[in-house]
């Protein structure tokens, strides 16, 4: 017990935390914008393979970081159109639309890699994106090295949570986004146009789980392999409910599985002898279940979530 | 000038002519009437004007100038404001947000609350819209949405106010003071429609009336030289009659509810420590603002939930099963507050409709279907309560609403019921309709049976009941002999205004 509390007071802890939090953080952040939107998007574990596969590919065939993260958002854009074609224009079950994107980006992922490096068996790796020291920042004791000892994509997500909230809250268009989450009618009341919102909704939020993705290839483990996002997209989906749709809660939610995650590798390594590792591997996922059973009982669900909009639908 | 002027508006869907060559015009400082039952056309046209259809022929002008068809943000710009019978609020939002949605550029970067919050200030002081800007929706009364949604209109300048049967979920107190709002608002020069089929508001409130029938408009008169009777007569096409009230001696107790109780599940009101008695021969009315406890009384008394404290008698004997079925055997029968969703099921036939709630006691043998029976029996019921449709093998979802209220009643009465339950049963049907599915009930109480009428009607309530009980909050108060209480005193118990001592007898 003792060495767990000493365990918590270590910058490389919470260093490792934030590591594992980035990617968990831009695509939280992405599904909570199409979910506020009115749009469930279950493409997620999908849209981050892609973005990861896209982002590695950019810069393996010699583009540089920044080109692959742009890159990669795009092709996360290229397949939250797919998915508001599907849902947002068509009507169709946005759980099946969305499995369907998760397999279907998935399989272009590794068909892609495949077709690319056909007969490697350790996967290449790229040149990442390196850390850097905010000066200042990063010289507060034990928080201060893992917050701002990191690379530009951190950061980046630190300022997506701040930008989430101001644009949802704090301007016309986040009220219009919230709006067609809770009461789709009610835009179509003001001459604003639903469709458009939510699509646009979708686009954005696809693209920042495509970068949570290329984070992976860029930043953590600087290759692509199979397998790589590994259920993180799904966690999302719950961090979402556990934030009860509010960026700077989905923000420490991130940060709150990661810690679990964190710990969980490292308690491995202590008592790996006594207790068998997958009971270890287990407890993030134990742990996120009790903490949505006590935060997000009384969640407020959009109340227009994954009820298909359509024009001319009189009220 | 006038203000709105609608020019030989026509607009069909298929073979359907929902309007067919309408023209009137509204002035300004005027409220305008129309009238007119359900499918006769007005919403259709208020579609139009709002930009959600475009019509087929004709135009309309406000302020002499030619409308965009076909944009909802083009009727906004030219100062016309609905206000939706069903309320296109969002209940997780302030009522400020739902205030200024969509009348900042999307391209601004900061909303400007604090001017909103000043102009929304402003506005209700000025009408006297008394509102918390700060408030979530979903902690509104049903009156102070429609207030939000009459401020919303208001904010964004409109000078053409669309009321779209504002008073449909008011209270007659209520209801009198939207009316005193909408009076300061024309003498502020706006200029107002209302649409409503409730002949007593619309003779108070309009300078005007038109009255549409069957997407045609059928009459114009000026209010002072129109009554009731003209109204109506003009409004369904002929004279109606409503069925006529006779008070019969009642006999024994069919139900009795001796202090039920029953917590509320999520999202529906409790019922608190209810008494009440209904007998043979006796039709009670029940009046509230829907969401007071009425549909947890019916679940009660259809069987679908059991109280979770107190009794219920049924025909002098102590429930001890609440079953629906069990219900429907021993001589309950219900007339659902939702037709469509709990009453039948759209995508069956007819015949499987009718023969649906009696499964278990007309079944002939517990595995197999008499289909010819059954779809001679519905032959039968079809004719006997004059159901319009194709016959008995009709997919009950192309009914009309009246019609699928006859089968309705046709499936519950048909069985000579000891007790009825009749969940707002006029709702949203014609004139017509209303009449015929009225006299049913009647005579079912001449025949000898309990019923227990729910509505938010006080006309219907008073017209058709011995006696009126009224449920606030869970409560029950009275019943009071119907010509021993007045319409206002059953507005101001409805809206907890007022308490009485229960009088409770056997």
């Amino acid at each position: 017990m003792m060495e767990l509390f000493e365990m918590m007071l270590t910058t490389s802890l919470w260093a490792a935390v934030i590591r594992i939090a980035t990617p968990l953080i831009f695509a939280t952040l992405g599904e909570l914008i199409c979910e506020r939107a009115g749009v469930l998007n279950l493409g997620i574990e999908g849209i981050m393979t892609i973005g990861a596969m896209a982002g590695w590919i950019w810069v393996y065939q010699g583009g540089d970081l920044w080109g692959g993260i742009i890159f990669a958002a795009i092709v996360g854009m290229i397949f939250g159109f797919l998915h508001s074609i599907l849902v947002v224009y068509l009507g169709l079950s946005q759980h099946v639309s969305g499995i369907g994107i998760t397999l279907l980006a998935s399989s272009i992922s590794y068909y892609a890699y495949t077709l690319l490096i056909p007969f490697s068996t350790t996967p290449p790796k790229i040149v990442p994106f390196s850390a850097f020291e905010v000066p200042i920042l990063s010289s507060i004791p034990i928080l201060g090295q893992a917050l701002f000892h990191q690379s530009a994509l951190t950061y980046l997500s630190y300022v997506l949570v701040i930008v989430t909230f101001f644009v949802l809250y704090k301007m016309p268009i986040g009220l219009t986004i919230r709006m067609a989450g809770e009461n789709p009618v009610a835009n179509e009341a003001q001459g604003i146009n639903v469709l458009l919102i939510r699509t646009g909704a979708v686009m954005v939020g696809s693209a920042m789980m495509a970068i949570g993705g290329a984070f992976l290839t860029m930043s953590a483990f600087d290759a692509f392999y199979f397998g790589m996002i590994n259920g993180r997209g799904w966690i999302c989906i719950a961090l979402v409910i556990f934030a009860s749709w509010r960026p700077g809660k989905a923000f420490l939610g991130a940060i709150l599985f990661a810690l679990f995650e964190a710990l969980q590798v490292r308690a491995q390594l202590i008592g790996a002898d006594v207790i068998p590792y997958q009971i270890f591997s287990m407890m993030p996922y134990f742990l996120s279940i009790l903490a949505m059973m006590l935060v997000a009982r009384k969640a407020a669900y959009p109340k227009a979530l994954l009820v298909p909009f359509r024009q001319g639908d009189r009220i | 000038m006038k203000k709105l002027q609608f020019s030989k508006i026509c607009k069909s869907f298929g073979s359907v002519v929902a309007n067919d060559n309408i023209s009137l015009s509204l002035g300004e400082g005027e409220i305008l009437s129309l009238l007119g039952e359900n499918g006769a056309g007005k919403t259709t046209l208020m579609n139009i004007l709002f930009g959600h259809y475009v019509s087929d022929k004709g135009f309309i002008e406000v302020e002499g100038k030619k409308l965009t068809p076909g944009s909802t943000r083009a009727s906004l710009d030219a100062g016309i404001g609905m206000v939706h019978q069903h309320f296109t609020l969002a209940d997780n939002l302030t009522v400020l947000e739902n205030i200024i949605l969509g009348t900042e550029p999307l391209t601004r970067l900061w909303s400007q609350k604090k001017q909103a919050y000043k102009k929304l200030q402003e506005l209700s002081k000025r009408f006297g819209l008394i509102i918390d800007p700060d408030a979530k929706i979903a902690d509104l009364t049903v009156g102070e949405k429609q207030r939000v949604e009459i401020i919303k209109a208001l904010y964004r300048d409109a000078s053409i106010l669309i009321l779209d049967e504002p008073t449909a979920v008011l209270t007659p107190q209520e209801s009198e003071q939207l009316f005193r709002v909408l009076k300061e608002m024309v003498k502020a020069g706006l200029s107002i429609m209302f649409i409503s089929h409730k002949l007593h508001e619309i003779l108070e409130i309009s300078d005007r009336i038109v009255v549409l029938r069957h997407g045609k408009l059928v009459g114009e008169v000026t209010t002072k030289n129109a009554s009731k009777e003209s109204l109506a007569e003009m409004m369904v096409g002929r004279k109606v009659t409503r069925p006529a009230y006779e008070k019969l001696k009642k006999g024994k107790a069919v139900v009795e509810l001796e202090n039920v109780s029953l917590n509320a599940s999520e999202g529906s009101a409790s019922l608190s420590n209810v008494n009440l008695a209904i007998h043979e021969k006796e039709i009670i009315g029940l009046a509230g603002v829907a969401g007071n406890g009425q549909t947890a009384l019916a679940s009660i008394l259809q069987g679908l939930a059991s109280p979770s404290s107190g009794e219920l008698k049924l025909f002098g004997e102590v429930l001890g099963k609440y079953d629906p079925c069990y219900l429907t055997e021993s001589g309950v029968a219900r007339i659902p507050e939702d037709r469509t969703k709990e009453g039948v099921i759209g995508e069956m036939e007819l015949w499987e409709n009718f023969l649906g709630e009696e499964l278990r006691t007309k079944a002939k043998s517990r595995f197999f279907i008499d289909k010819k029976q059954a779809v001679s029996s519905a032959e039968k019921l079809i004719q006997e309560y004059d159901i319009r449709c194709e016959g008995p093998f009709a997919s009950t979802r192309l009914l009309s609403g009246g019609n699928i209220q006859k089968l309705i009643l046709a499936r519950s009465l048909s069985n000579n019921p000891r007790f009825i339950i009749a969940n707002k049963p006029a709702r949203g049907l014609d004139e017509g309709a209303i009449s015929f599915v009225q006299q049913q009930i009647v005579n079912a109480k001449t025949k000898g049976a309990g019923v227990l009428l729910i509505s938010e009607d006080l006309d219907e309530i008073f017209e058709l009941s011995d006696r009126i009980a009224v449920i606030f909050d869970g409560k029950i108060q009275g019943p009071f002999d119907s010509n021993k209480v007045s319409i206002n005193e059953v507005g101001l118990m409805m809206s907890g205004e007022m308490k009485t001592d229960s009088v409770y007898e056997n």
